[in-house]
């Protein structure tokens, strides 16, 4: 025997249920309860940068849509600056860069507005390209799934970014890049996730 | 060494795995291949602060927050109240607590939950506070019923109260589950028993609490969270809030 460390253990993971919209998207639940609900306004009115859509679906490992599924989105300013005093710079008055979204009902879709972030600085100097970090929980998944969102646009960044690159099979790596559209001026990135299956999204443990 | 200091790795002897075949939905929605690990960056030691602006004194009160006016849920009114910790044993202050659940009769205000248990129209079943400066956080609520699900033909789940918690990075972030000692439906139920440690479902459980107990009025439960913990930067700088 040897000293005890003394740490603490982490309380587990368990699933968000079907029923997640409660708690953390009641009007989709079917009810008003709270004043605001948290998580609509990723960026806030006064956030610079390209306005832009995403949007997509979450595919189960039969190939379909799962329909209760809760994201969330993390994302930098067009700066590349997250809204936490551990990222260097200030962020513009109302931008807090995080968001919740949920799938619809009956056709999975899920989709938010934001803007395109900037690139952010990774370790040892580096720079990692633009990102999005989504986590994604459902019924059926015991811990919440951690991914990221590139952008097509940004191959040349894509091509340098720490984390892409860190991904030995090349050709998992486009699973990561969300496809670009424009229709009536609206800039639109579609990122579908494949929880299983052919084109399994690549999935962090950060 | 140039980057942020780290949090300790998600301790996957604790966590459920993502496919556990019992619990017969994980199947088809846990990826087959293994998570691609990576170093921490802004982007993972980050995440979204809350403040008292974005919520209401009242939202962790689940006895009136959707009862009409002198009208209350039915059930067992309880205080489900403990601490936010990280494996550092220190306070996580001014973090979101979210937390959704059943009525005493196991049934849920969504519009997808078709049990046949009536909906209570004095209870909406969410509620969400901050924790303070020790980390501490409170609710107030009735104690949820067990009810039946679709996995096997006759599997019910025991009494729980989901949450919802943030920490101060992104790599933080908890959904679980607290159950409530002696409760037989615990070692039955396979969303339970996807977590491979005894211990750590026992670190699910809370526990009766009679000296938060209010006398004549309210039973009171203890159940603590843990987070992950972070390193400190033993030769540089102590960044700050570490």
């Amino acid at each position: 025997m040897a000293q005890s460390l003394g740490y603490l253990r982490q309380t587990a993971s368990q699933t968000a249920g079907p029923y997640v919209h409660i708690g953390l998207a009641p009007g989709a639940a079917g009810f008003d309860i709270y004043e605001r609900e948290l998580g609509h306004d990723i960026a806030g009115p006064n956030a610079k940068g390209e306005r832009i859509r995403v949007e997509g679906l979450v595919v189960d490992g039969t190939g379909s849509p799962v329909k209760d599924v809760l994201l969330e989105v993390w994302q930098a300013n067009s700066d590349g600056i997250y809204a936490h005093p551990e990222s260097r710079g200030e962020v513009e008055e109302g931008f807090r860069g995080w968001g919740r979204v949920i799938t619809d009902f009956d056709t999975g879709e899920w989709g938010f507005e934001t803007i395109k972030p900037g690139p952010v600085p990774s370790r040892n100097g580096t720079t990692q390209a633009p990102h999005l970090n989504l986590w994604i929980v459902a019924r059926g998944i015991n811990v919440g799934l951690n991914t990221r969102m590139y952008f097509e646009d940004e191959a040349q960044a894509n091509a340098a970014d720490p984390v892409l690159t860190i991904i030995e099979w090349e050709n998992r790596r486009g699973t990561l890049i969300a496809t670009r559209s424009e229709t009536d001026g609206t800039i639109t990135y579609r990122f579908d996730i494949r929880l299983q299956g052919e084109n399994e999204t690549v999935f962090f443990d950060v | 060494m140039s980057g942020p200091a780290e949090y300790y790795m998600r301790d996957r002897d604790i966590h459920p795995p993502a496919l556990a075949p019992e619990y017969k939905t994980s199947v088809t929605r846990s990826p087959r291949y293994s998570l691609i690990s990576l170093e921490n960056t802004v982007s993972e030691i980050t995440g979204p602060r809350f403040g008292h602006s974005d919520i209401d004194a009242g939202d962790n009160d689940l006895l009136t927050n959707y009862a009409a006016a002198g009208e209350g849920p039915i059930g067992e009114r309880i205080i489900l109240h403990g601490r936010v910790l990280d494996e550092n044993a220190r306070a996580v202050p001014n973090t979101l607590v979210e937390i959704w659940q059943a009525n005493a009769g196991g049934r849920y205000r969504h519009k997808k939950d078709m049990y046949l248990a009536p909906i209570d129209p004095n209870f909406g079943g969410c509620g969400r506070t901050m924790t303070d400066e020790n980390g501490y956080y409170s609710f107030r609520t009735v104690k949820p019923g067990a009810y039946p699900w679709r996995n096997m033909v006759n599997d019910w789940r025991p009494a729980h109260i989901h949450l919802s918690v943030f920490g101060s990075g992104f790599v933080q972030r908890l959904i679980t589950q607290c159950y409530f000692e002696g409760d037989p439906l615990i070692p039955r139920c396979p969303i339970v028993q996807t977590i491979p440690d005894a211990d750590a479902v026992a670190q699910l459980t809370a526990t009766l609490d009679m000296n938060a107990t209010i006398p004549l009025d309210t039973i009171a439960y203890k159940f603590d969270i843990v987070l992950r913990g972070r390193r400190s930067t033993l030769f540089e700088n102590r960044l700050e809030g570490n």
